[in-house]
């Protein structure tokens, strides 16, 4: 049973890594990463059920809570750029290179 | 019957006044009228870690080698050494922030407009810059000491999401700034994600988090391979993304370029030192039994890492770029000792050797920021190489020290960095790593070809008419340049007092 859990949180990983690589707005690379985040926590709580102890699903608790704090801190930097910029995607923001 | 957690004050007193701090610190933006806050912040700030530091070296008189806190961080030697290390470099990057001109009026106003304008001429300052670096300094503190994974993502989390905040608040070329700090965030989150997975893996394989239980279960489960791979794999490219390892090191030049340079200074110099002891940690306890699977990759990590550094400082113009790949080739230079382990001996010598070079390394380089600081034209610090020319005869003795500085970054005797070099060169050598050594050693060559260009630059060719200016330095950034120098030569020509306390701290290695 747990496979199931497992392919489907590869799954769900996969597909935020390549929307991290791929997707061009700020948002949305952003979303992506979150759902990289969350098929972790299927993936912990998962093992957690197979494993027969708390400790996958005690992680799953604290991923979500510095998921949490990581969107307030990564929108207030995406909602300033964009400010400045009247623009989020990533392509426009080339100042720093080479 | 659930059994009450106990907790350990006594030994995590450093964490928890750190921790204090920053929260006083936070109801102060709350509560305090603006023109009293950073009256408020700044005594508060440097007592919290000065404090800190002490109680840090009073544990580690009274020899503390032991588990705290269920398990959940580990307070040694190794820990109580980065602690100190890290607390002294948080300690000047503060006096560092402390300069007015480095941080935004106010971060919410739109580059050139007239509310920034506004914000400017009242005179507002965004001080929640000083609460936000306390709370990343607690999480440098907790990332080396964490000694189960739980631990470890949060501490990784709490160190980095303020350092993203502060990148973006750099008082001139806003843009560059803000940059930095969506191209940081969005590849930390990316890295994380990985780290992330990968302690589900792990998890999967151990049935445990704790770093202990973990490397027992090495010996006990069988069948589960791919989970174990998988998830050493992923945790060390989130843990290497830290440290700014190739290939994760894309981050770095833009990241200490963007970000006001006091805040690169405490990244540069105080999460590479933190996130060195965790990557230390995670992989001599939790996967030190599989070594023969981890080290011929981070063998590759290790010459790729150098190579990179060194190959592409030397194409940079612009000094906190440069800075920032030098800094890439010395993570280099270190995971020659990281991947030489051996017997417990062998691990003794690496480690200590690490641990020295991370206190050498970090006080240089807040020292080298700091000089970046004092160097401006009229738009802030003058980056360019080109604007650096002649600074020699404009000001001998600000160049000289970044020149010393430099020397040290390039391992000439007489300074920190050629005992740090050799230190961690003679350990990889006695863990049979000698082709990375050749490598290293051909590297640090190349090296020095690019620090000996900006001395040549600044002594041998003539200032331009309109050169940039050298502030006059404030109490804390002139203190800050005396500080490192005096300790880039204190510990090159006497290291032995802090060789002997680096051995001392390897002495029991890990607890766990």
């Amino acid at each position: 049973m747990t496979t199931h859990y497992l392919v489907l949180s590869a799954l769900l990983f996969t597909i935020g890594g390549i929307g991290v690589l791929v997707r061009r707005n700020a948002i949305v690379v952003f979303m992506s990463v979150e759902l990289m985040l969350n098929s972790c926590n299927l993936a912990f709580v998962a093992f957690s059920r197979m494993h027969g102890n708390l400790d996958g699903q005690l992680m799953a608790f604290f991923v979500m809570v510095v998921a949490a704090a990581e969107v307030v801190v990564g929108l207030a930097i995406i909602v300033t750029i964009f400010r400045t910029r009247r623009s989020a995607s990533v392509d426009d923001a080339n100042l720093l290179k080479y | 019957m659930i059994s009450a957690p106990t907790i350990e004050y006594l030994e995590i007193a450093p964490l928890l006044l750190v921790f204090g701090a920053a929260i006083i610190g936070v109801l102060v933006e709350a509560f305090a009228p603006r023109h009293l806050r950073s009256a408020f912040h700044i005594p508060l700030t440097l007592l919290a870690i000065a404090g800190a530091f002490v109680l840090t070296v009073l544990l580690a008189v009274d020899k503390t080698r032991t588990v705290a806190v269920m398990g959940a961080l580990a307070i040694d030697g190794t820990t109580l050494f980065l602690w100190g290390t890290i607390l002294v470099l948080a300690f000047i990057s503060v006096l560092l922030m402390n300069d007015e001109g480095q941080f935004v009026a106010q971060a919410a106003a739109v580059p050139g407009s007239a509310e920034e304008q506004e914000a400017v001429l009242e005179g507002q300052a965004q001080t929640e810059v000083y609460p936000l670096a306390l709370f990343a300094i607690g999480g440098m503190l907790i990332f080396p000491a964490s000694n189960d994974l739980l631990m470890l993502f949060v501490a990784l989390e709490v160190m980095s999401l303020p350092l993203y905040l502060l990148c973006g608040l750099a008082r001139r070329r806003r843009l560059l700034s803000q940059e930095a700090a969506v191209k940081y965030f969005l590849l930390g989150a990316f890295s994380s994600g990985f780290l992330l997975y990968g302690i589900a893996m792990l998890y999967g394989y151990a049935g445990s988090l704790d770093l202990a239980k973990i490397s027992a279960a090495l010996g006990t489960v069988s069948g589960m391979d791919p989970l174990l791979v998988l998830g050493t794999a992923l945790l060390g490219v989130g843990m290497l993304f830290k440290i700014g390892a190739a290939p994760f090191q894309a981050w770095k030049p833009d990241v200490y370029q963007g970000a006001p340079t006091p805040v690169t200074a405490l990244m540069a110099s105080g999460t590479l030192v933190a996130a060195f002891g965790a990557l230390l940690r995670v992989f001599w306890v939790a996967l030190g039994n599989l070594d023969w699977d981890w080290s011929p990759i981070l063998w590759g990590v290790a010459i790729l890492t150098m190579v990179i550094g060194v190959i592409l400082a030397i194409t940079q113009t612009d000094i906190k770029r440069m800075l920032a790949y030098s800094s890439i080739a010395h993570a280099g230079f270190l995971l020659t000792a990281f991947v030489a382990t051996g017997g417990p001996e062998q691990n003794r010598v690496a480690l200590s050797s690490i641990l020295f070079y991370l206190a050498a390394y970090g006080v240089t380089t807040v020292g080298a920021f700091a000089v970046v600081t004092m160097v401006r034209d009229t738009g802030g610090e003058a980056g360019h190489l080109s604007r650096w020319a002649g600074l020699g005869k404009r000001s001998p003795i600000l160049a000289g020290v970044f020149a010393f500085f430099l020397l040290a970054f390039a391992g000439i005797p007489l300074t920190s960095g050629f005992l740090g070099k050799y230190a961690v060169f003679q350990a990889a050598v006695a863990g049979g790593a000698t082709p990375l050594v050749i490598v290293g050693v051909v590297t640090s060559a190349i090296a020095a070809f690019f620090y000996a260009r900006v001395i040549v630059l600044m002594f041998f060719s003539e200032p331009a008419a309109d050169g940039p200016v050298i502030a006059a330095p404030t109490v804390g950034t002139a203190l800050v340049v005396a500080l490192a120098a005096t300790v880039t030569v204190v510990l090159g020509v006497l290291p032995q007092p802090m060789l002997d306390l680096a051995g001392a701290a390897a002495r029991s290695l890990f607890v766990y």
